[in-house]
């Protein structure tokens, strides 16, 4: 598993379609701040907010930015390799930006076995979004392959964002999906 | 509370005569019914908390008798006696007090399973009764939900049933008047397949890194934050009401002996009805394809089951009259892991299909251990290779040389896991490997799945 570094959130030119103006952004909410610590007061060791806390921040920050990180460690006062390390292990703590709404096809065996490639093929063909190549030129789309929605007996399965979940996702279904990621009835990344 | 999904989960739970005497269901009662979750149905219709009362009035040490009496094997993966497992946690001395933990493993990710996501959705409250019981059986300070992080709606389903609990007096302090007070925590991971190892888990219950541990100290000597701690499935601490309502001995007539009670399979792939059968362990595997699943869903011959989620070595057809119990599947060289059954066609390229599952194995790889780490990618490289028509002549031995090299070499179950899927099937479909290293394709008739 190699990662690209994460961009610093200050210092790096943007490319086209990435997301200003949550990245913009180089603090934590107040209230993110005791939300984080508040959840650190529940667990019998505050070092366990760790994985809630990157929750918070990268919906803050649209994707855990150096910057992000660095506040992380700042508002648990625990060491900055900390999180970065608990940051880079985990599939579902974005190092990247992603666009406004985030496609995950599962692609592993029984996804597979019912047409997740072909409906991976259909996924690019219809938003542009390459998988894994981050957001499209617009910010809206992203696509990624993942692996096991949980959803084997109801393949293949779509995931939009972290909230959206849909299974069984042929030709209709997919342009539902999409149109309603397009009207705005699908709320955005980190909204 | 953010918002709670009202979408019916699309999976099937029915089948000819389920619920019926032949095919009792607990865990998977009212599924499908979206009001089912809610504590007023669960107390009115499934008679829920009843087990509790039935507990709290036992001694800690009965109920974990009662537990062991009906011989439950933990329904994760391992299959180990649950009823044993509660046994080794350390009782309280004179001289010295535990702080001792309940964990609930909800860290469904097995490619193939998709089990613990309906009890989640549809039987929250039957869960949170069984980790109450259990953590009195064990005398547990507090209990932890770890939910798998893609399951984000299912953490606010918990928490609201968890809310509702508390607010019933069965949760917090001085439950139903014991004096005895616990309460549960949902914990969201994120992403890592992984966690589903229970100390790796309890490494990312702590917001560290998902890294199994070096054991011993196994989790009930040195487990969550230093302390014992049990790590439990959600399937199998659902049967713990159950089985404090019917008697441990009455449980144990289902199923076979050794092998007691329900189970919960997961059906995908080639077949007609996938879904959730909750059947008694022991059914022969043609039978539930066949009989309750409806068969191959394309109408070709199945080629290939895979009988215990993605971990598991491959069937082919001559082992489809296996019984599915833990014993006879493992019997059979495979093992019955978490009840996921993959179905795979005659049309199916069984060197995708391998490849597809080590490319799993080797992307969730914790990278801990150097066997797994480096032996599942160099597995991966060398399936690639065969499936793009770049095989060399030696690869299938040098590939089939791998898997010794890796399985118990490592600290958790996932360098075995790895090898599984490889070894069965070189062992069982070699022609095929064969084929695609002499023609550069694959087998004529079969289909292109994998995506890149």
């Amino acid at each position: 598993m190699n990662h690209a570094l994460p961009p610093e959130t200050s210092d790096t030119a943007l490319a086209p379609g990435q997301r200003l103006l949550l990245t913009e952004r180089k603090q934590l909410s107040p209230e993110a701040i005791a939300e984080i610590r508040a959840i650190a007061a529940t667990f019998p060791d505050p070092l366990s907010a760790t994985l809630p806390a990157l929750y918070i921040a990268q919906k803050e920050f649209g994707f855990l930015s150096l910057g992000a990180m660095k506040e992380v460690a700042l508002a648990l006062a625990v060491p900055e390799g900390h999180v970065f390390g608990v940051a880079t292990f985990y599939t579902m703590f974005r190092k990247q930006p992603v666009g406004r709404f985030h496609l995950q096809v599962c692609t592993n065996l029984c996804c597979a076995l019912n047409g997740a490639a072909e409906l991976l093929r259909k996924v690019t063909a219809k938003t542009g979004a390459q998988p894994g190549a981050g957001p499209t030129e617009d910010g809206q789309w992203s696509l990624e392959e993942v692996e096991c929605l949980a959803s084997c007996g109801s393949a293949p399965c779509l995931q939009v964002n972290h909230d959206v979940f849909d299974e069984f996702v042929d030709e209709t279904k997919l342009e539902a999906i999409l149109e309603a990621c397009r009207q705005g009835e699908t709320r955005p990344w980190g909204a | 509370m953010r918002h709670l999904r009202v979408k019916p989960d699309p999976q099937r739970y029915t089948f000819e005569g389920f619920g019926s005497e032949a095919y009792p269901n607990f865990s998977l009662r009212g599924a499908g019914d979206l009001d089912n979750w809610r504590l007023k149905t669960y107390r009115d219709r499934w008679d829920g908390y009843s087990a509790l009362a039935k507990a709290l009035k036992l001694e800690p040490a009965a109920v974990t008798a009662e537990v062991r009496a009906s011989d439950l094997r933990g329904r994760g993966g391992a299959g180990f006696r649950t009823g044993m497992k509660w046994g080794f946690m350390p009782k309280d001395t004179p001289e010295r007090k535990f702080t001792r933990y309940l964990v609930c493993n909800a860290d469904e990710g097995e490619p193939g399973t998709f089990k613990d996501r309906a009890i989640l959705e549809y039987n929250p409250h039957q869960l949170i009764e069984g980790m109450i019981i259990a953590g009195w059986a064990m005398q547990c300070r507090a209990g932890f939900l770890y939910i798998r992080g893609e399951f984000a709606w299912l953490v606010d389903k918990l928490d609201a049933a968890l809310q509702e609990a508390r607010e019933a007096g069965y949760l917090g302090k001085d439950i139903l008047g014991t004096g005895w007070d616990f309460d549960i925590l949902t914990y969201r991971g994120a992403g890592a397949y992984i966690c589903g190892e229970e100390t790796a888990l309890l490494n990312s219950l702590e917001g560290r890194r998902g890294e199994p541990r070096v054991k011993p100290p196994f989790p009930a000597q040195v487990g969550a934050f230093g302390q014992p701690t049990t790590v439990n499935n959600v399937e199998t601490l659902s049967t713990v009401p159950v089985i404090l309502n019917l008697g441990g001995a009455e449980y144990a007539k289902l199923g076979t002996p050794g092998n007691t009670g329900t189970r919960i399979f997961s059906l995908s792939g080639h077949i007609k009805r996938p879904g959730l059968y909750e059947l008694p362990l022991g059914l022969p595997l043609d039978f539930i394809l066949n009989d309750l699943a409806g068969g191959s869903s394309t109408g070709r011959k199945i080629k290939a089951v895979i009988p215990g989620g993605a971990s598991a070595p491959m069937f082919d057809a001559k082992d489809f009259d296996c019984p599915m119990d833990f014993d006879s599947v493992k019997a059979r060289g495979s093992m019955a892991g978490s009840g996921g059954i993959i179905v795979m066609d005659e049309d199916t390229c069984m060197v995708q299909a391998t490849l597809r599952l080590t490319h799993f194995f080797a992307h969730e790889s914790c990278g801990q251990c150097t066997p797994c780490r480096e032996g599942c990618n160099w597995m991966e490289m060398i399936l690639h290779r065969i499936e793009h028509g770049q095989g060399r002549p030696d690869d299938l031995a040098l590939l089939a040389s791998l898997p010794p090299r890796i399985a118990l070499r490592t600290l958790c179950a996932l360098g075995d896991a790895a090898c599984g899927p490889v070894e069965s099937a070189i062992q069982k479909f070699l022609p095929e490997f064969e084929h695609h290293l002499h023609t550069q394709t694959c087998l004529p008739g079969t289909r292109q799945m994998l995506a890149t």
